[in-house]
């Protein structure tokens, strides 16, 4: 097993930063996508690949391998990044996002790219996906770990609170749920869209153990979804990361705008240019 | 195959809905890894059946449709044979963005089975009626589509989409219907089973109007109009030659189905 570790908190930045840097370029060159929660999902999705998941890059399709089901779908730049750097991908086909034929669909599709564990896009639906297969690993008592991430708007969708009962009841404590609570929504920010608090006392009421992160901050997001992953117990695991949409590109940070639009050439280079800076700090 | 009078003593056999329960106890039997799931309407979609024998691969997922279908698409991307039923029209119509985006456009391996289709459930009137399902899951890329006539057929076809890899839909009827074929009877997915060989008319029927269509068969007979039926069990994929070969031959062609004109059999064929 080849498990790519990144073990210091300054190589997690380093390695966040970068992955910002390529998901600007990606969505740049696309030409549409969306920036804002690609770039706030970033910390979580590292430390998941390069920390948390039980898994092979060499053998996608291991039967043992811990499941990531990026439910919130259009913030598959990050995702695919992600693979980029871990080695389930060529980074060369990155600059493909989006295009014709492309396996880096505008919205995760398994049949162009079969690595990916599910399609999503249509939003409020992996959490259930999710479900079906921390049930299966426990009928074959095998002892991988299924972890979601939705957005937080994606929790206004009614199927969410389907799932979320079921899986306290079932004692699906192999099963994670990650809410990129990003505060934003396509119109809106989203306690002005249809509140959502409290959203922790909500999972709660249902059944869950939930717990609030710093969704950009190593030092909660680590110990979060280890101890989320080495859950002895039956309930599943609600956390709510607290995040910034478009984090790590000033212009674009808790700015509406950039929920769904690309960067123009010029917006690239500067976005890359504070992000390169940044680096430099780290 | 000579069109006889005797269809009017059909024997009545079970209801298609609970041949599914019986095969699909049967499948389990067979294959450990087949699992079903059914939202609360288990006693009537006759899941309960699978239920009874194996409660460990039964999953009741309560009154949520949506649910069901994107959890048996997480099932069977985790290996598992997934059978989900429900009333059809809440299944097909509750669930439809479930079963696109979790089943058929990944191409899932996971089947659905919804029950009480067409208006023959009676009473309980329109909002448990299906008669648009067949036109929603016919326009989903992948699925294959099935509505059994009678038990043989249902039982044959729950073992056909258990061994067809991809998405499939079985719709089943709640009314117990005639016995049309014998316990052997082989059925193909695709292929659809032709009644006798008359010219004059062809009738084309799926479900419960096959056993109509026997008996309307055998009536024109009499009347010295020599008509063929032809069961097509499978609406997706459609057996296009069987159709051509009897719009060829036939002087008329007329469908029989429990369903809106748009996007059901007649508007298939």
């Amino acid at each position: 097993m080849s498990v790519p570790r990144v073990e210091s908190l300054t190589e997690l930045k380093r390695l966040a930063n970068r992955l910002r840097i390529d998901i600007v370029r990606m969505i740049g060159a696309a030409g549409s996508g969306h920036p804002g929660g690609s770039l706030s999902e970033v910390e979580l999705l590292t430390a998941l690949y390069f920390r948390v998941l039980r898994h092979d890059p060499k053998r996608p399709e291991w039967p043992g391998r811990d499941r990531f089901v990026l439910s919130k779908g259009h913030g598959c730049p990050a995702l695919y990044a992600v693979y980029a750097a871990a080695g389930y991908l060529d980074p060369a086909v990155l600059p493909t996002l989006r295009k014709l034929g492309s396996p880096l669909q505008g919205h995760p599709d398994k049949r162009m790219l079969a690595i990916l564990e599910a399609s999503t896009g249509s939003l409020g639906q992996g959490l259930s996906i999710g479900i079906g297969m921390a049930l299966a690993a426990k009928m074959d008592q095998a002892d991988y770990h299924v972890f979601v991430m939705t957005g937080d708007g994606e929790v206004q969708e009614g199927q969410i609170w389907e799932a979320a009962m079921f899986a306290p009841y079932h004692k699906l404590g192999n099963l994670t749920l990650i809410v990129d609570c990003n505060q934003q929504q396509l119109d809106d920010w989203t306690e002005k869209i249809l509140s959502l608090e409290p959203l922790a006392e909500k999972f709660r009421s249902f059944g869950w153990r939930a717990v609030e992160i710093d969704g950009h901050d190593f030092e909660q997001v680590l110990p979060a979804l280890e101890q989320a992953r080495a859950n002895p117990g039956a309930q599943p695991t609600a956390i709510l990361a607290h995040t910034v949409k478009g984090k790590g590109v000033s212009f674009m940070e808790n700015n509406i705008k950039w929920h769904g639009v690309a960067p123009k050439p010029d917006e690239v280079a500067k976005a890359v240019a504070e992000l390169e800076a940044a680096a430099q700090q780290l | 195959m000579k069109a006889t009078t005797t269809k009017f003593e059909l024997k009545m056999g079970l209801a298609t809905r609970e041949a599914y329960g019986q095969a699909l106890a049967e499948l389990g039997r067979a294959n450990p890894n087949v699992v079903a799931l059914d939202a609360d309407l288990a006693k009537s979609t006759y899941s309960a059946t699978f239920a009874k024998d194996f409660p460990e691969r039964f999953i009741t997922c309560g009154i949520a449709e949506a649910d069901m279908v994107s959890i048996a698409s997480g099932l069977a991307l985790a290996g598992k044979v997934p059978f989900a039923s429900s009333f059809a029209v809440f299944l097909c119509d509750k669930a439809y963005d479930q079963l696109r985006m979790c089943v058929a456009y990944p191409g899932v391996n996971a089947k659905f089975c919804g029950s009480h289709g067409g208006i023959s459930i009676g009473e309980d009137g329109p909002s448990q009626q299906a008669v648009e399902d067949f036109a929603l899951m016919c326009s989903l890329p992948g699925f294959v589509v099935v509505c059994p006539a009678d038990e043989h057929a249902a039982r044959a076809l729950v073992h056909r989409m258990a061994e067809h890899v991809g998405p499939c839909y079985m719709r089943t009827g709640r009314p117990k219907v005639p016995v049309i074929y014998n316990a052997e009877e082989k059925f193909e997915i695709g292929k659809a089973k032709v009644h006798g060989s008359g010219r004059d008319a062809a009738i084309v029927a799926c479900g419960l109007e096959v056993g109509y269509a026997l008996q309307a068969q055998a009536q024109l007979e009499e009347e010295g109009i020599h008509a063929r039926v032809l069961d097509m069990h499978t609406l997706k994929p459609l057996d296009d030659a069987a159709i051509a070969q009897a719009a060829r031959e036939c002087g008329a062609l007329v469908t029989a189905e429990e369903h809106v004109l748009d996007g059901g059999l007649g508007a298939r064929v």
